[in-house]
C-alpha cells in the first residue's frame, strides 16, 4: 500500500485506498481524485511542496490535501499565513530556487489578493527571462456555485486568468480528469491555474486510482485536448468544469425530444483545442456554448467568436451562449435563477435555427 | 567578504531552552533582552563623518547586541571599487538617457553605498533580488552592465540569466520581490541549504501589503532573509512622513518578530558592517532581519520626473556633502589604503565600463518581432503558432515592399 492510499485511508476510505486493495474499481470522488494526484505528486518529485490556508492539518477545508501533512511531513504540506498574495509570491520565489509548488486558495473570491504577484510574475516571468527562468507552479482555485455557498464564495473567475498571457488554466469537469489533469498541472514548467468545481467535489466513478497512476505515467494527457463526451449530429455543445453534469443532461432531453446533441469538455481553456470544437461544429452545423460564468467579456464570449470565425461557412444557425447572468453571484436562495439549467439550455436549443 | 564576525557570547543558554525562537537565542547568547535586541539602536549605525574620519567607538551608535565591527580594508578598497563603478554607470545611463539611447533609468545616484554593500555581504551562492532603481547592485554582484541595461533601452526581457547569478529579475511593480526572496530562502531551507537571500526595497515599499506578508512569512517560518529597505525620503514625489507614522522604518521589525537596525546609507563602512553581521545572524541563527538603510536620491525619480515640484534646492545641497563616495574616499586615503596610483586604476576602471555602456547603446537594438511569441510559454500554444505566423507574413511582405525591386515598380 503506498503512503498515498493510506493518507485516503485514515479519511474513511473514499477511493484511493480501498481501491487499491481491490481489484475491481471502486467508487472514487473527484476530491478523493484530487488528493491521490498530489499525494503522488509528492511521491514521484522531491521538489513537489504543497502549501496554503488550511492545507496541513486540516487537510484544506473541502480535504482535497487530507492526510497528506501526516504521511508526507509538514515540510512538504504545510499551512502559511492567511495572505494570498504571500501564498503566490512565494511560490513564485521558491520556484525561482528550484522547487514545484502546488499551493492552494481557499475559494475563489479569496484569490484576488494574490492577482498581482499571478498576472505580473507567475504569468511573465518566464517571457522576461527569455525562457530561462520557468515557474512550474500550480495554483489550486476551489471555483464556482452550485453549492449554496455565501458571497464570495462562488465566483466563475477563470476569465481574468484566460485572459492573462503566460498562464495555462486547466478546468477538469470528471474525476479521472480531476486526477490526470491535476498531475499533468504539477508536472508542468508552465504555470497552471487548476479551477476545482466545486459543486463537483462529491462527484464519483467507479476508477482504480493505480490504474489511472498507470495511465498518467504511460503518457496520457489531458492538456489542449478537448474531449467529445457525448457524440451527436444536429448540435455542438461546448462547455467546460461544473457545466459539464447539466449538459449532459440536457442533451439526453434532447435527444429524447429528437435533437442529437454532441458534447465537448473543453478540459482546458488555456491552451485551448480549438480545432476539436471546430471540426464538430463543421459536423453538426450549430453551437451552443455553456457556462456558468457570467457572459459578458468571458471565455464564453471568446469561443462564440473562434466558431464564427472559423466555421461561418458551416453554420446553420447562428452561435448562441447560456452563461450566467452579469450580476453578482446571488444569494444561496438565488443562485438556481442564475445558473444555466437544463430548461434554459433546451430553451436555447429551441431558439437556434432549425428551418432552412 | 570571507571573514567572520564574532557574536559576543553571552551567559551559556540552559538547556531546557534549546526550544526557543531565533529572538530568544539570539538575544540570550547576548546577554540582552528579546526587546532590547529586536529593538534598533537609539542612533543609527554610523562609522565614518561626513568629512570620512572615523567616529569614536562610542559615537558609532554601536552597543550591546548591536555591535558592529568595521570590515577590513581589502574589503573596503574593493567596495570603494564598486562605488566608483556605480556613480560612473548611474551618470552614464542618466547622459544615455538625455540622448534618447535609453528608454528609462532609475539612477541610484547619492545611494550607491547601499548598492555596493548591497552585493558585497552575500557569499556567492546566496541570492539577491532587486528593484528596478538596484542595477549598480545588480552590476556589483557581478552581473555585465551591458545585460542589466537591456530592459532599460526598451527590450522586453530582463537581459541577465537570474539563474547564473543568483539575481532576481529588476522588479519593477512595487516590493512584489520581497516574497520572492522569502520564497526562494524557504526552499533553500527545504534542502537544507545555508543560503541567505537579500531583498531591497525603498521606504514607499514599506507601506504595500506584500511588504507585510513577506517579513511575516520570513519570521514565522525563521526564514534566512535580510530585507534592506533603503530609505532615501521620497516614493517619487510623497515624503516619508506620509508613507509611515511609525518611529523609524526598522522599528517595523519589531511587530514581526524580528530584528531591526537602522544606519547611514550614505556611509559605505557601516551599511557593509550592518549587513555583514545581519547575513551572517541570519545564516548562523536561520532568522530574517530588517536593515533600514538612511540615504537620498540624489536626482530625479526617473528622467520623467521633476524633483523641483516636491523638494527644496537646500535640501538636495545639503545631502550633497554626506556624498557617499566623497566620505569613502577621505577615509580610505586617510587610512593609506588609497593611494594616487590606486584612485586612477578605479577611475580608469569605472571609465571604461562606462565607454562600454555607450558603445553599446549607441548601437541600434535589433529585436527580433517574432521572438514575442517564443518564451509565453515553454512551447507556444496553436494559437501563439498562428499570431507569430501571421506576423511573419507581415514581416515579410514590408520587406518585400522596400526591396528595391518593389521600389523601381512603385517609381
Amino acid at each position: 500500500m503506498t503512503a498515498a492510499t493510506q493518507a485516503t485511508d485514515r479519511r474513511g476510505g473514499a477511493g484511493a485506498v480501498s481501491a487499491a486493495r481491490q481489484p475491481a474499481p471502486v467508487e472514487l470522488t473527484f476530491a478523493g481524485a484530487l488528493n491521490a494526484a498530489l499525494a503522488h505528486s509528492l511521491e514521484d518529485h522531491e521538489e513537489v511542496v504543497i502549501f496554503g490556508e488550511d492545507v496541513g492539518t486540516l487537510g484544506g477545508v473541502f480535504r482535497v490535501t487530507d492526510g497528506l501533512a501526516a504521511t508526507y511531513g509538514r515540510q512538504r504540506c504545510f499551512d502559511t499565513p492567511l495572505a494570498e498574495s504571500g501564498i503566490v509570491g512565494t511560490a513564485v520565489g521558491m520556484a525561482i530556487n528550484g522547487m514545484r509548488p502546488a499551493v492552494e486558495m481557499q475559494f475563489d473570491a479569496f484569490a484576488y489578493p494574490a492577482f498581482e504577484q499571478v498576472a505580473s510574475h507567475l504569468a511573465k516571468m518566464g517571457n522576461r527571462t527569455r525562457g530561462r527562468v520557468r515557474l512550474p507552479v500550480t495554483v489550486r482555485i476551489p471555483y464556482g456555485g452550485g453549492v449554496g455557498g455565501v458571497e464570495h464564495h462562488c465566483d466563475s473567475s477563470e476569465a481574468y486568468y484566460a485572459h492573462t498571457p503566460g498562464l495555462k488554466v486547466y478546468v477538469p469537469a470528471t474525476v479521472e480528469d480531476a486526477y490526470l489533469m491535476l498531475r499533468e498541472a504539477i508536472d508542468s514548467d508552465d504555470p497552471v491555474v487548476f479551477f476545482e468545481p466545486k459543486k463537483l467535489y462529491w462527484s464519483k466513478a467507479d476508477l482504480d486510482v493505480g490504474r489511472l497512476r498507470s495511465r498518467y505515467d504511460g503518457g496520457e494527457r489531458r492538456e489542449g485536448r478537448a474531449a467529445v463526451v457525448r457524440a451527436g449530429t444536429d448540435l455542438t455543445l461546448v462547455t467546460y468544469g461544473p457545466s459539464l453534469p447539466t449538459a449532459l443532461k440536457a442533451a439526453q432531453a434532447a435527444e429524447e425530444e429528437g435533437v442529437s446533441v454532441e458534447v465537448v469538455d473543453l478540459r482546458s481553456i488555456v491552451p485551448l483545442d480549438d480545432v476539436t470544437v471546430c471540426a464538430s461544429v463543421e459536423r453538426t452545423g450549430r453551437a451552443l456554448v455553456v457556462a456558468e460564468a457570467q457572459g459578458f467579456a468571458s471565455v464564453a464570449a471568446e469561443l462564440v467568436a473562434r466558431i464564427q470565425e472559423r466555421c461561418f461557412h458551416s453554420l446553420a444557425s447562428p452561435v448562441l451562449r447560456v452563461t450566467g447572468f452579469d450580476i453578482p453571484y446571488p444569494a444561496p436562495r438565488l443562485e438556481q435563477y442564475h445558473l444555466p439549467s437544463v430548461d434554459r439550455i433546451l430553451d436555447a436549443i429551441d431558439d437556434m435555427q432549425w428551418e432552412d | 567578504m570571507s571573514e567572520s564576525i564574532d557574536i559576543p557570547a553571552g551567559p551559556p543558554i540552559p538547556p531546557a531552552q534549546e526550544d526557543l525562537t531565533p529572538i530568544e537565542r539570539v538575544s540570550a547568547r547576548m546577554g540582552i533582552s528579546p526587546e532590547d535586541y529586536m529593538l534598533p539602536a537609539e542612533r543609527e549605525i554610523r562609522m565614518l563623518s561626513p568629512d570620512g574620519t572615523l567616529l569614536p567607538a562610542e559615537e558609532q551608535g554601536t552597543g550591546p547586541g548591536h555591535e558592529y565591527p568595521v570590515p577590513g580594508d581589502d574589503l573596503l578598497l574593493e567596495a570603494y571599487e564598486q562605488l566608483i563603478v556605480g556613480r560612473r554607470v548611474n551618470d552614464q545611463n542618466t547622459a544615455l538617457v538625455r540622448q534618447g539611447r535609453l528608454a528609462v533609468y532609475p539612477s541610484s545616484h547619492g545611494q550607491e553605498a547601499c548598492q555596493v554593500a548591497a552585493a558585497l555581504c552575500l557569499d556567492e551562492g546566496d541570492w539577491l533580488f532587486p528593484t528596478y532603481r538596484d542595477t549598480v547592485a545588480v552590476i556589483a554582484r557581478g552581473v555585465d552592465p551591458l545585460e542589466v541595461m537591456v530592459s532599460f533601452r526598451g527590450d522586453w526581457h530582463c537581459g541577465y540569466d537570474p539563474l547564473e547569478h543568483r539575481v532576481g529579475a529588476q522588479a519593477t511593480p512595487l516590493t512584489t520581490q520581497l516574497l520572492h526572496a522569502v520564497g526562494a530562502a524557504h526552499a533553500a531551507v527545504l534542502r537544507g541549504e545555508d543560503t541567505v537571500v537579500l531583498a531591497m526595497c525603498g521606504d514607499g515599499a514599506t507601506s504595500e501589503g506584500d511588504f507585510h506578508e513577506a517579513l511575516n512569512f520570513a519570521a514565522v517560518f525563521r526564514l534566512p532573509v535580510v530585507f534592506l529597505v533603503q530609505n532615501n525620503g521620497y516614493a517619487i514625489s510623497v515624503p516619508l512622513a506620509r508613507q509611515s507614522a511609525a518611529p523609524t522604518l526598522a522599528h517595523k521589525a519589531v511587530g514581526y518578530g524580528m530584528a531591526g537596525e537602522r544606519v547611514d546609507g550614505n556611509d559605505l563602512v557601516a551599511v557593509l558592517a550592518a549587513l555583514r553581521r545581519a547575513v551572517q545572524l541570519a545564516r548562523s541563527e536561520r532568522t530574517p532581519l530588517l536593515v533600514e538603510a538612511h540615504t537620498y536620491r540624489m536626482q530625479a525619480h526617473t528622467n520623467a520626473d521633476d524633483d523641483t515640484r516636491y523638494r527644496e534646492r537646500e535640501e538636495v545641497r545639503q545631502w550633497a556633502e554626506k556624498d557617499p563616495v566623497l566620505r569613502m574616499e577621505a577615509y580610505l586615503r586617510s587610512r593609506g589604503v588609497l593611494d594616487d596610483d590606486a584612485a586612477t586604476r578605479i577611475t580608469g576602471n569605472a571609465e571604461a565600463v562606462a565607454a562600454a555602456l555607450r558603445q553599446a547603446m549607441n548601437a541600434e537594438a535589433e529585436p527580433d518581432p517574432l521572438e514575442m511569441f517564443d518564451h509565453v510559454y515553454t512551447e507556444p500554444t496553436a494559437q501563439l503558432r498562428q499570431q507569430r505566423d501571421r506576423l511573419m507574413e507581415e514581416l515579410a511582405a514590408e520587406s518585400a515592399a522596400d526591396s528595391p525591386d518593389a521600389q523601381e515598380d512603385a517609381r
